[in-house]
């Protein structure tokens, strides 16, 4: 028997958006499966934002296909918004209703799923349940949209850029609550330009950039395939003993050198070797080590190999 | 068979997720409706300009143009007989002084005619005659002397005193305050709401909700009803305990023009928020819509006082039309099949702004 392909839960194919004469979807094809969490991460503007309006159904392509959970928007649109949970980016609530008033509205638009107060309780805001949603912290109302994006027991949760602007403790706490969604097995599609966001919660990882999906796979595949697995990060030497930088490319191990606000970067494949191999070159230079630091590479340094940008540099 | 299975399946699932209680309040049109209840009873702010200012504009205003008493004008005779004799006419109020107070009286105003004894029996008043006050106690003065000295008038005159309700500038006043804050309330409640929640991309959230779009603007409507019996029965009701302003129609009439009134400037609002994006903006565009209907339907003022060419425009304007039908319902008692030209002009403007605006609307 052949292998039973998984599932597609959302399926978009050479997808165009212009706007005026900006294009900020650039024949962008997709594919989500069933039961994964899926992560459309870039820089501001890279066209994720359009990108997930369309598939929403809130913004018409100039052209493409888009296919969400097996049905299209321009016939099935009634049923398909029953089926879909979202979150857009930077809604605001009504501020004069209490988060309760505010769950019970959007639960009378779904034709099933639990009642407002079972979904406050699943966001954890039982005890902010009667308070205006002007009193509502930032994490507080992300949670809150939240809520009304799964009153509807959905099959599909949109997710755009859920914890922007928040401080660490509520993004864990709204990570916290993602992932409890997806232990269900439902999908989801999230855009965010954090990568740990991403590395955290994504089974499978687009990088987006100029309205193109330039990189796909899952966060350690993408990882592995476009630059060695380990960054040092190092700054030595001074005005009168200059690092010789072109000099460390011949270092065995390393793939690529960088230099950032005075500091030096190399994508090495392996420490053990790559590391006690710089400390002789500089020994060798007698060039003084200052600060010396290594991590694993992020998907933070596969966008910046990929593009020489950093995500949150626009 | 695996056709039966399929169903058995299905019904699994639909029993897992719990069914949708069918409670009336939770209909969304019920919720949506509730919802913009409870936005706008706690917004202070609205509830002062809707409920509140009407109600002292109309006292205040009314209190200001009260219909006194008619005024006594004080005059001095400088002899007994005269005084005795001038006292016959009850709107005069006449102080017997020597001559030389009494010219000092006149001069500093304190009395506005001065009665004395001239030669050969006659009489001389002296007055400012550029003082509309001097001119009414001359005549007041000399018809109470001609009379003390034996004058029949040929013709016996009587008087009729027109001071009942309904023809003072209170009755005039509430139905213009109850037309303009029909107007009022309906384009900014409509039209800020609309606009405050396009702005925060709340619209944009609601419609990627499987909400039904027409509910959204019915629960408009609806709310409005609810805050129309409020608003008419606050102030008619104020008008008529306080100053006994009449409604000579029956109530369901003017029940219904106002509800009529209410649909067709919520449509109008509807309309002036179909696209704005800023407050700014919506609100800009809605003074510029009603400022000319607050200075020419009426409200305050007869807009008959406009000159002639403009009276087929200002006729047509939607506040004018709700303003005469009021006015005719509540001071001439007229019946709907009276006011067809006004109520004509008020289901034209509905039909218009309400098609208009679901051509324009835009929700984001």
């Amino acid at each position: 028997m052949p292998e039973i392909a998984p599932q597609s839960a959302l399926h978009v194919r050479q997808l165009r958006k212009a706007f005026k004469d900006v294009v900020a979807v650039d024949g962008l094809n997709l594919e989500v499966r069933a039961g994964e969490c899926f992560g459309l991460l870039g820089p501001n503007g890279a066209g994720k934002t359009t990108t997930v309006e369309i598939c929403e159904g809130l913004t018409p392509p100039d052209s493409g296909e888009v296919e969400v959970l097996g049905r299209r928007w321009s016939s099935d649109a009634a049923q398909l918004r029953q089926q879909l949970g979202i979150q857009l980016q930077d809604t605001q609530l009504s501020e004069k209703l209490t988060a309760h008033e505010t769950v019970r509205l959007f639960r009378s638009f779904f034709r099933q799923g639990a009642d407002a107060s079972e979904i406050i309780a699943r966001v954890q805001l039982e005890e902010k349940q009667n308070s205006r949603v002007g009193d509502l912290s930032g994490g507080q109302k992300q949670r809150l949209a939240l809520a009304c994006a799964l009153v509807g027991d959905p099959d599909f949760l949109f997710l755009d850029e859920p914890t922007t602007g928040l401080d660490p403790q509520a993004r864990r706490q709204l990570w916290e609550l993602i992932e409890e969604f997806k232990q269900s097995g439902r999908t989801i599609l999230l855009t965010t330009h954090y990568m740990d966001e991403a590395e955290r919660l994504c089974d499978r990882v687009a990088i987006m950039d100029h309205g193109k999906v330039i990189a796909l796979g899952t966060p350690r595949e993408l990882i592995a395939s476009t630059c060695a697995e380990q960054m040092v990060e190092f700054t030595a030497g001074s005005v009168s003993h200059a690092l010789d930088v072109p000099a460390l490319r011949r270092i065995a191990g390393v793939r690529e050198v960088r230099t950032e606000n005075g500091a030096v970067l190399l994508q090495v494949a392996e420490l053990h070797t790559s590391v006690p191999a710089l400390l002789a070159e500089l020994t060798r230079q007698n060039v003084p080590l200052t600060e010396l630091r290594t991590h694993s590479a992020t998907l933070e340094d596969v966008f910046v190999t990929l593009t020489g940008r950093h995500l949150r540099d626009e | 068979m695996s056709d039966s299975t399929i169903p058995a399946v299905r019904a699994g699932v639909g029993e897992k997720k719990s069914p949708r209680e069918n409670s009336f309040a939770d209909h969304p049109l019920v919720q949506l409706t509730l919802v913009r209840f409870l936005e706008f009873i706690r917004e202070p702010e609205a509830l002062f300009w809707v409920f509140v200012f009407p109600v002292l504009l109309a006292a205040g205003l009314g209190i200001a143009f009260r219909n006194r008493p008619p005024e006594v004008l004080t005059i001095t005779a400088v002899t007994p007989e005269l005084a005795q004799s001038l006292r016959q006419e009850k709107l005069l109020a006449v102080e017997q002084l020597d001559l030389q107070a009494a010219q000092e009286s006149l001069r500093t105003g304190k009395v506005a005619l001065l009665a004395a004894p001239s030669s050969g029996g006659a009489v001389e008043f002296r007055y400012d005659d550029t003082n509309p006050e001097g001119r009414a106690a001359r005549l007041l003065a000399d018809r109470a002397i001609q009379k003390a000295a034996g004058r029949v008038d040929p013709i016996a005159t009587t008087d009729q005193l027109m001071r009942e309700a309904g023809s003072r500038y209170i009755d005039f006043l509430i139905p213009g305050l109850l037309g303009m804050n029909l107007m009022g309330s309906a384009i900014w409640s409509m039209g800020f709401a609309i606009v405050d929640a396009r702005r925060k991309k709340l619209l944009k959230r609601l419609v990627a909700s499987p909400m039904p779009r027409p509910y959204y603007l019915l629960s408009f409507l609806l709310s409005r009803i609810l805050m129309l019996v409020v608003e008419v029965g606050v102030l008619v009701g104020f008008g008529a305990l306080l100053f006994h302003v009449p409604v000579r129609g029956t109530l369901l009439d003017l029940g219904i023009v106002c509800l009529l009134s209410s649909l067709s400037f919520s449509a109008l609002g509807l309309l002036l928020s179909s696209r704005a994006k800023t407050i700014e903006a919506a609100s800009g565009l809605m003074n510029v819509v009603m400022m000319p209907m607050w200075i020419a339907s009426g409200v305050f003022f007869s807009s008959q006082k406009f000159p002639d060419v403009m009276q087929p425009f200002i006729k047509v304007l939607p506040l004018t039309a709700v303003i005469d039908a009021l006015r005719a319902n509540m001071l001439q008692g007229s019946n709907l099949a009276q006011m067809i030209p006004q109520i004509g002009i008020i289901a034209f403007w509905l039909v218009i702004c309400f098609a208009l605006a679901l051509k324009l609307f835009r929700w984001r």
